[in-house]
């Protein structure tokens, strides 16, 4: 390498040297971005999310459970708020998850050709539907539906308040088709990457290829399903456009059939016209979702590292 | 005895796998079928090509697709440079060590954070702090950030997949790295490079939790050829962003109509995906 660079005259050696240099630097520029994306988003949501904490107060604002912003005596707890959003994607991930992970067997293991041709197809368009389209059919189909069985079930209450079906339930079914897709393709990679040798000899032993799934395959590839899931968590928590108006807008204990807000939704629907400390508050929220976010990823990291080391 | 217990447990598991995956065909299908049903009957000329007027009493969707043409062009043209940049340096450059992790980590992090946080952040940073408001510019600042790491992961993948035996031939006869990257491991790895970038195309046309507050609603076009360009610096709402405030006033008619537009677009998209990875697989094998 050093010789033949020698045998070449002198000038086209520095301007060699020179586009070469450039577009070392140029590149390390270009990988420093993320880096520097990422500090600068933390360090904007964390500085316009904290004064509010100090004003509000720390336990009023977070656990508080009653929402005014518009009060003459403003009250800001966004206590139901945190746990809407924590108990919409444990239902929504506990309904998801399941499906997901079968499907990805289906794929994986099941899945005559011809099927697998119908079904990997139909599930990548499913990831690429955008949000919103998700919003209006959960207004149009889903919101209708829970209005019948809401009227059915509270026939008789004198206290419950009516919510023309857009509720807890309605969002928690959004959001588990939602994650779907991502749960489906990462069991399927997953599953695909256990090494055959384990399910030949399973299946030598005189499993059968069920039993082989579910008790070979599965646990082998826990590490990946579990990478997926944890996407899942994140997607499901970070969504917003969806569910603002399948969920109703008041905020509320996290019941199945009560018109709820979520972290992601309080900042959709408020942000528009919220001012002074209002505004603030709606950072705070915006803080507390990066918070779990993060904490999200980090637990994502390990899971990944730990299907590396394997 | 036993068998036939084992033989019941393994039906039941065949039964219960079958009928997922049955589910997530069909929800696609209901989803095709109620949108398309809903939204046929507002599509028309005049819907396409026309702008919303109370005036003249029209409907029509012309700025929002001028929108959205204007935040995907502009968005990748910021964001492919940075991230098939930053690609390069991790996969041909970079030696593995603390800057590699970092980057690693990042990109990561960038890829979980959920849009409505990166919709905050751009109002907060572009928006205010470099006084660009409710812009498209605001809006394509914005999404650069988060399709960077999609870019970066297939442009990446895209890179692993040419043979070191060719970064050795260029090496061998003397080029130089930033020659043999230019002239050999880009061509190479194009396909894989395209497909990073359709998917974020699909990407930013779905988007719109992180529009909302910083490209904003507009939708009316230009009236003059300098309104054009100058459109950049002004706000626009995208055609997901049409979507939610149509159906936020419960117009749904323009909102179902809007849906199969972009179903339309999903569509096209997936298929030229799986078209250049087909071509790509080909070429490779």
């Amino acid at each position: 390498m050093k010789k033949t660079k020698q045998t070449k005259n002198s000038l086209t050696k520095r301007k060699a040297s020179v586009s070469e240099r450039t577009a070392q630097i140029l590149f390390t520029i270009c990988a420093s971005c993320t880096i520097l994306a990422v500090a600068s988003i933390t360090l904007y949501l964390v500085t316009n999310g904290m004064p509010a904490l100090f004003e509000v107060g720390i336990t009023e604002l977070l656990f508080g459970t009653v929402w005014k912003p518009a009060a003459a005596d403003p009250q800001f707890g966004i206590g139901y708020v945190i746990l809407t959003s924590m108990v919409g994607t444990t239902l929504a991930v506990l309904l998801g998850v399941p499906i997901g992970v079968l499907t990805g067997i289906f794929l994986a293991e099941v899945a005559p050709k011809r099927l697998a041709a119908i079904v990997k197809p139909a599930v990548e368009l499913l990831a690429g539907i955008p949000s919103v389209i998700y919003g209006l059919l959960g207004v149009m189909i889903l919101n209708p539906l829970m209005y019948k069985l809401e009227l059915a079930l509270f026939k008789d209450s004198a206290t419950h308040q009516f919510t023309g079906g857009a509720n807890l339930l309605s969002a928690v079914l959004v959001l588990a088709i939602m994650i779907l897709p991502t749960v489906i393709n990462m069991s399927e990679t997953a599953l695909r990457a256990v090494d055959p040798k384990l399910k030949s000899a399973s299946m030598a032993l005189g499993a059968s290829h069920m039993e082989t799934i579910f008790k070979v395959l599965l646990p082998a590839a826990r590490s990946g399903i579990i990478a997926g899931v944890v996407l899942g968590i994140g997607r499901a928590l970070g969504e917003a456009m969806a569910i603002t108006l399948v969920s109703g807008s008041s905020v509320n204990l996290p019941l199945p059939f009560n018109s709820v807000r979520f972290l992601t939704t309080a900042i959709v629907s408020e942000m528009g016209y919220a001012s002074d400390l209002h505004r603030q508050v709606l950072f705070t929220i915006g803080l507390v979702l990066f918070v779990f976010i993060m904490g999200i990823n980090i637990l994502l990291e390990r899971a990944m590292k730990r299907r590396a080391v394997r | 005895m036993r068998d036939k217990a084992r033989k019941k447990k393994d039906m039941l598991c065949y039964g219960l796998i079958y009928t997922c995956a049955a589910l997530a065909v069909a929800l696609l299908a209901v989803i095709l079928v109620y949108v398309f049903i809903k939204g046929a009957g507002s599509i028309s000329i005049g819907f396409l090509t026309g702008v919303k007027s109370t005036l003249k009493g029209t409907t029509g969707i012309a700025g929002n697709i001028v929108n959205t043409i204007y935040i995907v062009v502009i968005t990748l043209l910021f964001a492919s440079p940075i991230g098939i940049g930053s690609a390069i340096y991790l996969n041909e450059y970079a030696r593995p060590g603390r800057f590699v992790r970092l980057v690693e980590f990042t990109t990561q992090t960038l890829a979980g954070i959920p849009s409505i946080l990166f919709g905050l952040f751009g109002m907060l940073f572009f928006g205010n702090v470099l006084k660009l408001g409710y812009s498209i510019l605001t809006g394509c600042l914005t999404l650069m950030l988060m399709i960077l790491p999609l870019i970066i992961g297939n442009t990446r993948e895209a890179l692993k997949a040419v043979p070191d035996s060719y970064r050795q031939g260029a090496a061998g006869m003397g080029a130089t790295k930033w020659y043999m990257i230019r002239t050999i491991l880009l061509p190479s790895a194009m396909p894989g490079i395209i497909t990073g970038l359709i998917l974020s195309v699909g990407r930013i046309v779905g988007e719109s939790a992180a529009l909302l507050f910083t490209a904003g609603s507009g939708y009316l076009l230009p009236k003059t050829a300098e309104g054009y360009i100058s459109k950049i610096f002004e706000s626009g709402g995208s055609l997901t962003i049409e979507l939610y405030l149509s159906m936020a006033k419960a117009d749904y008619e323009v909102a179902f109509g809007i849906a199969l537009v972009l179903l339309v677009i999903v569509f096209f998209i997936n298929l030229f995906t799986r078209m250049i990875i087909k071509k790509a697989a080909k070429i490779t094998s």
